[in-house]
Parts: structure tokens; sequence; C-alpha cells
């Protein structure tokens, strides 16, 4: 019996200790990169970089996945709220839920997809085959040139990102009211605009400033801690999509009831 | 000749495995040391250590007299500015042009203008025979051609000291050679530097001594024609090809 259960124990001894250095080692960059930030040299070239190629290499992935996700929810609403008379309430529902909700979070997972998992096999790469080495041997930091400029962009990027995957996806929900639930463009404009709020979009972007945090940070670190070749760099981009997959799903209940407590106002 | 570079019983330990149980060595201004050692004892692991990619477990590094085993990454900017490290496979930025990698310590640690900087680069790339290699990417060079271009690298800044992490290892007959050239043209600028190898007769050509690493200790140092001469079993079993890992 001792025998069938002691690897499990091992195996789950293993994990925890995985997530606690990974929680070090997550506060200890986080801690190196805030001093980067206040000592010279500073990149800003690096960083303005890092945010033109975080823009186009998601704008589109964004822009699709927004206009499909708008399109869907005045579909389901349209549908479900039809039972009850509700159709005209869809604008309102929709508006709400694409701000407060859908385009933080699924611009988010898409970002994490694409971008976490680019960074972490760009500086997994360049660990795996000594850059990194070389960018300390030559008196670098690769803190400086590498992490900081990618977190920067992340922060940056990411809520402008999230602000067109706002306006994309209430066009397509506009679309499909106006298709498929007979809803009046102008009506659902102004239905949409009447209820929106600026806490509404501004808590949405709040919510992904911290993902993009989490999302970059955590990519440069397992990237920089990368060992074993190739299938560690493999490993490490999968480990980074799912690790921060499920801090945004999670995060975002703990976000999203801490804007209600404190932002959104009581009915 | 007076010590540049002085290591004093350093120890280090990767987990259960040591790998060194008191390193000492010196090295002399305007010497080539060659380091010669079985697979994974810890030959790379010294230069790492001396440029600070490693921090020994005890032990002390002494650069112009100055122990520097125990200064941090911004104290080690400095130094790493004046000891240069060519790594085994050159490890050049891939995402950087064989001009900007060159240029890359210039910018970072000098003021000159972009023209001097360009001329700088030119003049290295003439030296290791690279000249109109400016724009290509390193995916777009042979593996010789990488590992003298990250040897410029290295040496653009003119370090005081110049770590050779064994820079023929994988390298045919003539990219062997005209590495070796490339070195002698260093050499003959009076450079000192450490040469990590199992090559053994690129060790005879470039060293002017060598020290032979064996149970995490220098089994031996002595100069090429003792080494030569020597009846010592280690150095003989290494000559005649019949080192054991």
């Amino acid at each position: 019996m001792t025998e069938l259960v002691t690897p499990y124990f091992q195996r789950l001894g293993h994990k925890i200790l995985d997530q606690v250095r990974f929680a070090g080692g997550f506060a200890v960059l986080c801690g190196q990169m805030a001093r980067e930030l206040v000592t010279p040299p500073f990149y800003f070239r690096l960083v303005v970089e890092q945010v033109f190629f975080i823009g186009t290499q998601s704008f589109l992935l964004v822009a699709v996945t927004a206009l499909a996700t708008g399109s869907v929810m005045a579909l389901q609403f349209g549908n479900g709220l039809a039972r009850f008379g509700g159709t005209l309430y869809v604008p309102k529902v929709v508006a709400l839920t694409i701000a407060r909700e859908m385009g933080p979070v699924f611009t988010s997972l898409l970002v994490a997809g694409r971008i976490g998992s680019g960074i972490a096999a760009e500086v997994a790469s360049m660990k795996v085959t000594q850059q990194i080495d070389a960018m300390r041997a030559l008196g670098t930091s690769p803190i400086k040139r590498i992490v900081t400029p990618r977190v920067l962009a992340s922060l940056i990027a990411l809520p402008i990102l999230t602000l067109f995957a706002d306006y994309i996806g209430l066009f397509g929900a506009l679309l499909v009211g106006k298709t498929e639930l007979n809803i009046n463009t102008e009506y659902f404009i102004s239905k949409a605009v009447e209820t929106l709020r600026m806490y509404d979009l501004l808590t949405g972007m709040a919510k992904t400033i911290v993902f993009a945090f989490f999302i970059s940070v955590t990519a440069c670190w397992r990237g920089l801690n990368t060992e074993g070749g190739t299938q560690g760099v493999g490993n490490s981009t999968t480990w980074v999509v799912v690790t921060s997959s499920i801090f945004i799903m999670v995060s975002d209940f703990f976000l999203t009831k801490l804007f209600i407590v404190t932002v959104y106002p009581r009915y | 000749m007076k010590t540049v570079l002085e290591l004093k019983d350093i120890q280090k330990r990767f987990g259960e495995k040591i790998v060194h149980r008191g390193v000492t060595f010196d090295l002399r201004e305007g010497e080539i040391l060659g380091l010669w050692g079985g697979s994974g004892t810890g030959k790379s692991v010294i230069l790492r250590s001396i440029i600070g990619l490693e921090k020994p477990d005890s032990g002390q590094i002494l650069f112009e007299g100055r122990d520097i085993t125990g200064l941090n990454e911004r104290q080690l900017i400095d130094v790493r500015t004046k000891i240069g490290y060519v790594f085994q496979n050159g490890a050049l930025f891939d995402s950087l042009t064989v001009e900007e990698n060159l240029s890359y310590p210039l910018r970072e640690h000098t003021n000159l203008s972009a023209d001097q900087i360009r001329e700088r680069v030119n003049r290295m790339l003439e030296l290791i025979d690279m000249r109109g290699a400016n724009h290509l990417y390193p995916s777009e060079l042979s593996g010789g051609m990488q590992k003298r271009a990250g040897m410029a690298r290295a040496t653009i800044l003119e370090p005081r000291i110049i770590l050779f992490d064994e820079p023929t290892a994988g390298l045919d007959p003539v990219n062997t050679k005209r590495l070796l050239e490339n070195i002698h043209k260093l050499k003959a600028k009076n450079i000192t530097g450490i040469f990590v190898t199992h090559d053994i007769p690129a060790a005879f050509e470039i060293a002017d001594r060598i020290a032979i690493l064996s149970n995490g200790r220098i089994h031996l140092i002595d100069t090429i024609e003792n080494i030569k001469n020597s009846q010592d079993p280690l150095v003989l079993s290494f000559i005649s090809g019949m080192v054991e890992a």
C-alpha cells in the first residue's frame, strides 16, 4: 500500500515545491524589474517595438474573436430574452457584458495564448542557446533588455486591444441585432451608450492590466528558468499558457467582486 | 610577468555533484593558458565563474588584485567589460544581424558615434575574414562563421582577458584552422586569455602554458615544452587521447 501511495505524495510534493519556487521567482523578478525601471540606461525603443509587435501580432485575432463573441452573445441573449419579451434589453445586456467581462477576459486569454507563449518561447530559446548568458557576459542586464520592455509593452498593449475588442464586439452584436433580432441600429446604439458608464470600460481595462502583468512576468520568468533544450522550450510555452489562463479565470472572479464592492453602483 | 587573474581554492557543487574541490591557478599578463580536462570536469564552470555567470561556493577570484566573487550583477558590469567570453556555439543574438551583434557591446559601453562603431565593426569583420557579412543573421552563417563572429563580439571592446570556451569544438579542420588563425591574430596583439579545449594540437599551437583539471582540482600546470615531455600518466593519457570522461 505504502509503495502505491508514496509516488503520488512525492509528485504532489514536487508540484507544491514548483509552485512555491514560481511564487518566489515571480516576486524576485518583480523586485529586479522595479529596480531596473528606475536605473539608466532606459530602452524606450525596445518598449515601443514590443508594443507594436504585440499589437500587430494580436489585433486580427482579437478582432475576429471579439466580432464572433459579440455576435453570439446577441444571438443567445436575443433568443433567451425573447421568451420573456425582453429582446429590447439585448443592447443593454450585451454592452455591459462585453465591457465588463467578455472583452477583457477573451482578449487576455488570446494574448496569453499568442503573446505569452511567444515571449516564453523566445526567452526560453535565448536561455538554452546561451544568449541570455551572452547578454550578461557582455555587461548588460537581461531583466532590463528583455523582461522590462515586454512587461511594459504588455501593460500598454493589452488595455488598448481590449478597448478595440469592446467596440468590435459591440459592432458584431449590433449587426446580429439588426439582421436576426430586428433591433433598429439607432436604438441599439442609444441603449448601449445610455447603459455604459465610463467605469464599465475602465474596470474592464483595469482587469487587463492585472492580467497583462501576470502573463508577461510569468512568461519571462519561465523563459529565463528554462532547462532542457528544445523540449524545455516546448514545456515552458505550454506551462505559461495554462498557468496564465487559469490565473485569468480565477482572478477575474475576485477582481469582479472587488469592483462590485468598490466601483459599481448598488441597485 | 604580472598576474592578472588568480583563482584561489575555488569550490563549487551542483546539488550532490562536486565539480570543484579547490581550484587554484593564476593567469599572467600576455599569456594564453590552455585548460584541459575530461568532459564534465568543470572547465566551462571555471570560465563562467570568472565572468560571474556562476558563483563559487567558496574561494576567491582575484581580477587585477580585486576579489570579484562577491560582486552583484551591477558591480560585475565593469568586470565584464574587461573580460571577453567566447561561447562554445558563438551565442550570437539571433534577432540581430552580424553587424548589430558586433556593435552591441560598443553601443552599450562606449560613447562612439554610429560611424565610428561601423568602422570598428568592419575592421573586426576584416580581421576574422567575414568582410561583407554585416547584414547576415546568425541563422544564415555556418557554424565556423558563428564562432568567429562570437569571438569578434567578445573581443571588440579590447578586453584585458579573453575566455575561450572550446572554440574549435565541432568544427571541421578547415574552419578550425581559420579560427586558430584568428586567435593568432589576436595573440599578436599580446592578448591574455584562457583557452578551454579538448583539442590537443590546438592547445599546443595557441597556449603558452597548460593546466589540467582533474577530480575538481588543477592536477598540473606547466609550459608547453614541459607538458610535451611530461611522464605524468594523466598528461600522457590526454596526449594519447585516452582520457576518461
